[in-house]
This record gives C-alpha cells, sequence and structure tokens, in this order.
C-alpha cells in the first residue's frame, strides 16, 4: 500500500513532446489547401444568382475568365472587358493560344466565366467561340446562390 | 586518458528542438491567413466541339428540338410562342418526359435536345436565368429517377457513384443543351 501513496504524489505533467508533431501535421494540412495565387480583379463582376448550382471542387482544374465593366478610378466603370489571369484581353483572339496553352498544362480545365450580371450576351458567345476553337469545353457560369429562394 | 575526455564532450553537442513548435506555429498562422476555402459554384456546361467544315451537325427532327428564343429586350419565344423565363421549367419537363406521346414534343429522352438562342444584346442575367431554369428542370428528372432507385436525391445519387462516367440516371436521361449561334446584333 505505502508503494501506491508513493506513486500518486508524483507531480502529473502533460508531456509536451508531440507538440510540434501535431502542429506540423496542421501546418501540412493549411499548405496543401493553400492556393496562393490571388488574382487582383481589374473587371466589375457581380454574378448573377442562380439556382441549379454545382461545386467545383477541384480548385487546380480551374481556370477563371472574368468579363464585366472594367474598373475606373474611384467607383467609375468603363467598358466591357476581359481579363484572364493578370491582364486584360483586348483582342480576344488572343483568349485561344492563351487557353490551349492551359489545356495542354491541364488536361481537365474547367474554365469558369465569371461574367457580370449586367453584361450583355455579346461578349460571352465571342468568348464561347474562341474556348470552342481552343478545345477547352468545359466551363461554368460562375453564379451565387439565389437567398431568397432558401 | 586525456584524450578520451576530450571525445565525451563533444558527443554531448545537440540542436535545442524548444523552439520547432514556435516555428511550426508562425508557418502555421501564415497559412491560416492566407488559406481561402470558399468554393466556386455556378451552372456547368459543356460547350459543342468547334464545328468541322466537311462533316455537317447531326440532323435533328423538329419535334425532337425545343427552342428557346431571347431577344435583346428580354422577350422569350419558346417554340415560336411569346412566353416567359417563369415557363420554361415546365416546358422542357413536358418535352423531355414526352416519350413521343404529344406530337409537339420530343420521341424519347435520349434525343430530346433544348436549344437556347440568344441576340447579341440579351442581358446576360436573363440567360442565366434561362440556363438555370432548364438545368433545374433537368434536376428534378434527375431527382425522380434518383428517389425511385432509393437514393434521397441525385446528388446523393452521384456521390455513390464509384465511376463518375458510369451514371445511369444521366445516360437514361441526358441533358442536351445546345448554344445555337446568335444573330448578328442591329
Amino acid at each position: 500500500m505505502a508503494h501506491f501513496t508513493k506513486k500518486s504524489k508524483a507531480k502529473p505533467e502533460i508531456s509536451t513532446a508531440s507538440l510540434p508533431d501535431i502542429i506540423f501535421m496542421l501546418l501540412i494540412f493549411f499548405m496543401v489547401t493553400t492556393v496562393l495565387r490571388e488574382q487582383e480583379v481589374q473587371v466589375r463582376t457581380i454574378l448573377p444568382q442562380a439556382e441549379a448550382l454545382t461545386k467545383i471542387e477541384q480548385k487546380r482544374y480551374v481556370s477563371y475568365v472574368w468579363m464585366g465593366p472594367e474598373k475606373l478610378r474611384g467607383n467609375a466603370v468603363g467598358d466591357t472587358k476581359v481579363q484572364i489571369d493578370d491582364a486584360i484581353i483586348e483582342d480576344l483572339v488572343n483568349i485561344r493560344s492563351i487557353m490551349y496553352r492551359k489545356l495542354t498544362e491541364q488536361p481537365r480545365l474547367i474554365v469558369s466565366l465569371r461574367v457580370d450580371e449586367e453584361s450583355e450576351m455579346g461578349i460571352v458567345t465571342d468568348v464561347h467561340g474562341e474556348l470552342r476553337k481552343a478545345g477547352t469545353l468545359r466551363i461554368s457560369y460562375s453564379s451565387r446562390r439565389d437567398i431568397s429562394n432558401m | 586518458m586525456g584524450i578520451l575526455a576530450k571525445k565525451k564532450k563533444r558527443a554531448g553537442a545537440e540542436i535545442p528542438t524548444s523552439s520547432m513548435a514556435d516555428i511550426a506555429f508562425l508557418l502555421l498562422i501564415f497559412f491560416l491567413v492566407t488559406t481561402t476555402i470558399d468554393v466556386d459554384t455556378g451552372i456547368g456546361m459543356t460547350l459543342p466541339p468547334e464545328p468541322d467544315e466537311t462533316t455537317p451537325p447531326p440532323p435533328v427532327a423538329d419535334r425532337n428540338m425545343l427552342k428557346i428564343l431571347i431577344n435583346a429586350q428580354g422577350q422569350v419565344l419558346l417554340e415560336d410562342l411569346p412566353s416567359s423565363v417563369g415557363q420554361i421549367r415546365n416546358e422542357v419537363l413536358a418535352h423531355v418526359q414526352n416519350n413521343g406521346a404529344d406530337p409537339r414534343y420530343s420521341d424519347s429522352p435520349g434525343k430530346a435536345v433544348v436549344s437556347i438562342k440568344t441576340d447579341r444584346l440579351t442581358p446576360y442575367n436573363l440567360y442565366i436565368q434561362t440556363m438555370d431554369e432548364v438545368w433545374m428542370a433537368y434536376f428534378e428528372i434527375w431527382d425522380t429517377e434518383a428517389r425511385s432507385m432509393g437514393f434521397a436525391s441525385y446528388v446523393e445519387y452521384r456521390a455513390d457513384l464509384e465511376d463518375p462516367n458510369e451514371n445511369e440516371i444521366r445516360d437514361k436521361w441526358p441533358a442536351q443543351v445546345s448554344l445555337a449561334e446568335p444573330d448578328p446584333g442591329n
């Protein structure tokens, strides 16, 4: 009996030896899920609302095409422009080569069209035509969930 | 004897690992802050491939084609009749699920095509609403089919699939939405 009482008197301590391992595990999780490059969008894109939405879980497959009125100084907006990556594409014919290059790098490419809801179909149709010529046929019209219907 | 003592001292040198956790924490906080876990949502579509000049597109019988036309003013023409966006869903449902019953609608679900034609000046918002209605109609059909197979919804059925290409529901009710070449705007 004396032995037992002696043992319980020992100061209990939580081992911190495995702490770095736990932190590293978390670290690796966030490193893997992080997409570092966030592009600065130079056009206004207020997305339309829709119901029939599907999620694109594989962010690595997605390439964005922004379409909308160009943001100017202050709150003013200019003409409707197309932006891919960091640059505004002035000549829409260039989309073909850009998208073709992206498709060779990522064969399962999904092009997410982030189009401002006040745009007209003309520019969207032109981009469709270029995407078809490039062969990037999987597209997604990026939309927000309709909050009023939830 | 003196040499041996010296050797023992050197072996005791060690890198301190107590700061390892702090370094890892710093990195962890950096990645925590920069991570965005928002998921992009949208209406998925597959564009038709670039038309080949030597091979004309396959002919589609008039009854199998549901024509939706949206003009620059935002007016909807459904099968050449003036209509509204709200009616598209029911029309698509009737068209796809017809199975040859009504001569105005499709022969079979596999042959049913929904064609959307827009003008260059059609508002994009209206186009998305139209797309939404068409796809909601298909989702409704797929949901009904999935429920008859014992799943709660089509989403659950698809999550249950081992090979996403062997989708029985989509094989039975294929969504064939075609985008017609728009008229040049005035």
